[in-house]
């Protein structure tokens, strides 16, 4: 069999990268008095071309490249596609809701690219370093990102306080990498997981395990994890929040099912209570912080962090011998692809509504919608249903298969909690969605807000994440198939099996 | 025949769907939407009528059923099917939505394409519910009548309309998350959706008692509050008072009680039988209750939601009394309530659109104002108390007659006095509005012509027509229905009868 070029290993992410340095030289070169907003156009068709080139990667045979460090599988293009599919939204939002007269357009559009490619990496890559590096490239982005209205109070202190939040998570992971790293000797995934289980000083491990869980945790938002969330998404602007609380997350969890899954599937049976608590944890807190909110974006950060806590019930699954768990791989990547095609919807919806400078936050502000601009308020309740997890609508399915999962890896209490949980969830979802529909108390309204404008690029986002959420409600099969497609091939492959690797590197440290 | 035999189901559930798909699509000009759902709803009707014609009424096990795989993991089935139990219903529903729309005419005068496409979604989620027999199908199109409903009475409430759809939505679909574990855990320890694979199963034991205990109860909980039945039944009131007429006509009773027959004492007869008496109990607590509050409302809305409390709470009587008789007037009375109930919305409905208020001591006196009104207003309120020749009589009978031998002399006539309270208010009621002396309202509208237009008489006249021949000859569906109803009953013989016609297509 020919080998498959190394390029071709990581070929989304160089696509991207090519993307974001002409976007950059070209925001460069021209007179500052021209509008940016063509360099949106160009990001978002790298970012197609990227999805497209991920889906080409299917038809490589799964291995890895440049000496173990990436792999390209149907995990992995599940992810990218995936994330490829928000940026691409999220830019379509951008497009039309930047203020023209920004400076910074340019680099905004760089900075969503480059972000992308830290994401993308993040998922296929199988060394530890190579993790690290993407976790770093993808955050620094949305650091910058969270921060982009200056002028504001709020979005430097978003800014900062992710930085600050997101810096000690990171630290975390690698002090995690470090620790495993001398209890195996290496940090390429597959030899960790074939040494892990034989390792002489088990409490590395077992401190490896915690600080790198610790790590992510913090990435997915989840409780007692979490506090960062509903300052960042407040102060950052709301098409960034949709790139936000979206796309890293997915390419976090994508990390956390290798971690789990990957690299200790032996040490389950200690990993997995952890992660009930915190899934029980994340989505009571989340729901219950969610139900006080006035603020739109605050109340979904919550509402975030509950569906963390929906995603890591799928965690619970039940598993063969070696602690693998095919259900709760697919079911949780199936969750992240339908938690991302509505919560980025209904981010377009609130971003147009509140404006870019965000004069309409509060729920109350959304009041009439649906008679001011039917298609946004429709769209807006359609979402929110989603979110509910009404049945025909993706957020039913995610929720329906991650809970699945759980109570066949007999984790009966732990979906009970998330039902009743997203009962709870529909009062506040619920309560937007009739401000939505409700008259001003005396019967006149209509010429108070002006409607929304709803653009091209605008309202074909709307209409993709609209399509994405129904036609996972309705025929979930293909996405389900590519879901479990990914969770085989994401077991690691026997010691024989696995690339020629610098054994020098194998030695346990003294 | 035997294609369009094959899809008929899915045609009833795709027709109203289109419907609002083509309301959504097209100007919301004059009343284009009107005639388009006016037109849907017949042809939907129509479609429910060739499931009458063509039912195999000798046959018990379930017909113009459909077995296609949806998901494939896990294994969901878009299987549908209908017995004689479920058959009526189907029309019943059918019936109601052309009701439904001409009842909501000129109420509904603005934003009437979200009305009526929402009012068609509904449809649709009701149909589903009815013909479903894979437990998750089942599931989706019952969480899915919720949403409608929901933003509709939010949108059109009378006062205060959000307040009282977030009270519905939330009563009714936090227990359907228990209900959802349930059935899940069922899948898990089965691998099956499909209803009666896992009668069959259940019935030879599978499971251990003590989830299926639990399993039970979370059935039964998610369908009590839907009834309701007391003491959940807070959502009722306010639904009632605030829900647009042609969507208050169809929320309450009809969907629960069905899934009770068919889902709870289907799936669970033993829990079903060790959970009677307290039903029993409840029902007949319910029965007073609601007509107790009944009598001393002031709004008629209220008052009908208590009067819909006290008459859904003798069905649940007869249905968990566990006499075949009670059953199948259970069903038949499932029947004349939503048609009794429906008569009564659009005609409270007539009055409020008049006179703009539902404050019982505002009227006074109509009668000679609305001569064609309160004709059919005495003749619904008299089937409604049960009066012989008309139907709720022959239901009532049944479901108390059957009750007095087989279940309990007690809870009997307790259940009775309840029936005699129900004629006090219900009479009470058309003598307050109807006769006395004119109110202050009533004489400064007496000039205009304010009775029952043709639109109006040409949906109640039938109406009446069909409490009248339900009265007097209803061997016409008791027959069907006691052949849907018995399958259920926890005889074993009767439940291998039934794998012999069902269990062959698996």
């Amino acid at each position: 069999m020919i080998p498959v070029p190394d390029i071709f290993r990581i070929l989304p992410e160089v696509v991207l990268t090519v993307t974001g340095v002409i976007v950059m030289l070209i925001d460069a070169s021209l007179p500052s008095s021209t509008p940016r907003r063509s360099l949106g156009w160009i990001a978002a068709f790298g970012t197609v071309a990227a999805l497209w080139v991920s889906l080409w990667q299917l038809s490589l045979p799964q291995g890895t490249g440049f000496y173990g460090t990436v792999e390209t599988s149907a995990f992995t293009v599940f992810f990218h596609v995936l994330i490829c599919g928000i940026v691409l939204v999220a830019l379509l939002v951008s497009l039309d809701t930047l203020p023209e007269d920004s400076h910074h357009q340019g680099e905004y559009y760089a900075l969503v690219v480059f972000g992308a490619v830290g994401m993308c990496l993040l998922t296929g890559a199988v060394e530890l370093l190579v993790v690290f590096i993407a976790l770093e490239i993808s955050s620094i982005s949305t650091y910058v990102l969270a921060g982009y209205r200056k002028n504001t109070g709020r979005g430097p202190e978003a800014a900062i306080k992710y930085f600050l939040l997101g810096s000690f998570a990171t630290a975390f992971l690698l002090y995690g990498v470090a620790m495993i790293f001398g209890a195996t000797g290496t940090t390429q995934i597959y030899e960790i997981a074939h040494l892990a289980p034989t390792a002489a000083n088990h409490s590395f491990v077992l401190a490896a395990m915690a600080l790198m869980l610790v790590g992510i945790l913090f990435k997915v938002s989840a409780a007692p994890f979490h506090v960062w969330t509903p300052d960042v998404y407040e102060g950052a602007p709301a098409p960034v929040v949709a790139l936000l609380s979206t796309a890293p997350k997915a390419a976090a969890f994508a990390l956390l099912l290798r971690v789990a899954f990957e690299i200790f599937p032996s040490l389950h049976a200690i990993w997995s209570p952890l992660l009930w608590i915190v899934a029980a944890l994340s989505m009571t807190v989340g729901n219950l912080a969610a139900l006080r909110q006035q603020n739109v974006k605050r109340m979904l950060a919550y509402s975030s962090i509950a569906h963390a806590g929906y995603l890591l019930a799928a965690f619970a699954c039940a598993t063969d011998v070696r602690g693998f768990g095919i259900g709760g791989i697919a079911a949780a990547s199936f969750y992240t692809a339908a938690y991302a095609a509505m919560n980025v919807g209904i981010f377009a919806v609130i971003t147009l509504v509140s404006g870019y400078d965000e004069e309409l936050p509060f729920i109350q502000d959304f009041r009439g919608l649906i008679y001011r601009s039917p298609f946004l308020g429709s769209l807006l309740i359609f979402f929110l249903v989603s979110l509910v997890g009404i049945p025909f609508t993706g957020g039913f399915f995610g929720k329906f298969y991650s809970f699945s999962v759980a109570v066949g890896g007999g984790a009966v209490w732990l979906a009970i909690i998330g039902l009743l949980n997203s009962g709870l969830a529909a009062a506040y979802y619920l309560r937007l969605a009739l401000v939505s529909v409700q008259h001003r108390e005396n019967g006149h309204f209509e010429n108070e807000i002006p409607s929304p404008r709803v653009g091209v690029a605008v309202g074909a986002a709307l209409l993709f994440a609209a399509a994405a959420t129904l036609v996972l409600g309705i025929a979930p099969n293909e996405v389900l198939h590519q879901a479990e497609e990914g969770a085989y091939t994401l077991q690691a492959p026997p010691a024989e099996v696995s690339a020629p690797l610098d054994k020098a590197a194998a030695q346990p440290v003294p | 025949m035997d294609a369009i035999n094959n899809s008929i189901l899915t045609l009833i559930i795709l027709a109203p769907l289109a419907g609002a798909v083509l309301i959504a699509l097209v100007p919301d000009r004059a009343k284009l939407p009107n005639w388009i759902a006016l037109l849907t709803a017949l042809v939907t009707f129509g479609l429910t009528l060739h499931l009458l014609a063509h039912f195999d009424y000798g046959n018990t096990g379930f017909q113009f059923g459909i077995n296609l795989p949806w998901i494939t993991s896990p294994a969901i089935f878009y299987h549908v099917g209908i017995d004689g139990l479920s058959l009526w219903l189907v029309v019943l529903t059918g019936l109601l939505a052309p009701v439904g729309v001409i009842a909501s005419w000129n109420a509904i005068a603005e934003r009437r394409k979200i009305f009526y496409s929402l009012f068609l979604v509904q449809q649709t989620a009701m149909f589903g519910v009815f013909i479903s027999l894979d437990l998750m199908l089942y599931y989706g199109f019952w969480e899915l009548s919720l949403v409608p409903m929901a933003i509709l009475i939010a949108m059109y409430g009378r006062k205060d309309g959000p307040k009282a759809a977030l009270k519905f939505f939330l009563f009714t679909f936090i227990p359907s998350a228990p209900l959802l574990v349930a059935i899940l855990w069922l899948y898990a320890k089965t691998g099956s959706f499909d209803f009666s694979t896992l009668q069959l199963l259940i019935t030879y034991g599978h499971f251990p008692a003590g989830p299926m205990c639990w399993a039970a109860l979370a059935f039964l909980f998610a369908f009590a509050v839907k009834v309701p039945i007391f003491p959940i039944h807070g959502w009722l009131a306010d639904t009632f008072s605030e829900a647009p007429v042609a969507l208050a006509m169809v929320v309450a009773g009809k969907l629960g009680l069905y899934s009770m027959l068919r889902f709870h004492i289907g799936l669970f007869p033993v829990q079903a039988h060790a959970a009677a008496p307290y039903l029993i109990a409840l029902a007949v607590i319910g029965i007073l209750y609601g007509a107790c509050l009944a009598l001393v409302q002031r709004d008629f809305w209220r008052l009908l939601a208590f009067a819909a409390l006290s008459h859904l709470s003798l069905i649940v009587l007869g249905i968990y009394g566990f006499t075949s008789t009670g059953s199948a007037g259970a069903v038949y009375q499932i029947l004349n309530h939503g048609v009794i109930d429906g008569a009564l919305f659009l005609l409270l409905g007539a009055l409020y659109d008049r006179y703009a208020t539902s404050q019982i001591a505002s009227y006074g006196g109509l009668a000679t104002n609305v001569p064609r009104l309160a004709t059919l207003f005495v003749i619904t309120s008299l089937a409604m108390i049960g009066l012989p020749l008309l139907n709720n009589f022959v239901g009532e009978f049944l479901i108390l007659s059957s009750t007095f031998i087989g279940v309990s002399r007690s809870w009997t006539v307790a259940a009775a006095l309840g029936v005699i309270l129900g004629a006090a208010y219900m009479l009470w009621l058309v003598q307050r509005i109807f006769y006395g002396p004119q109110s202050t309202l009533a004489a400064s509208k007496s000039g205009m012509n304010n009775d029952l237009q043709f639109r109006e008489l040409a949906v109640l006249a039938p109406l009446a027509v069909l409490m009248l021949v339900m009265g007097i000859a209803p061997s016409i569906w008791l027959g069907t229905i006691e052949k849907g109803v018995h399958p259920h009953s926890p005889d074993i013989r009767v439940v291998d009868g039934h794998f012999m016609t069902q269990g062959g297509q698996r």
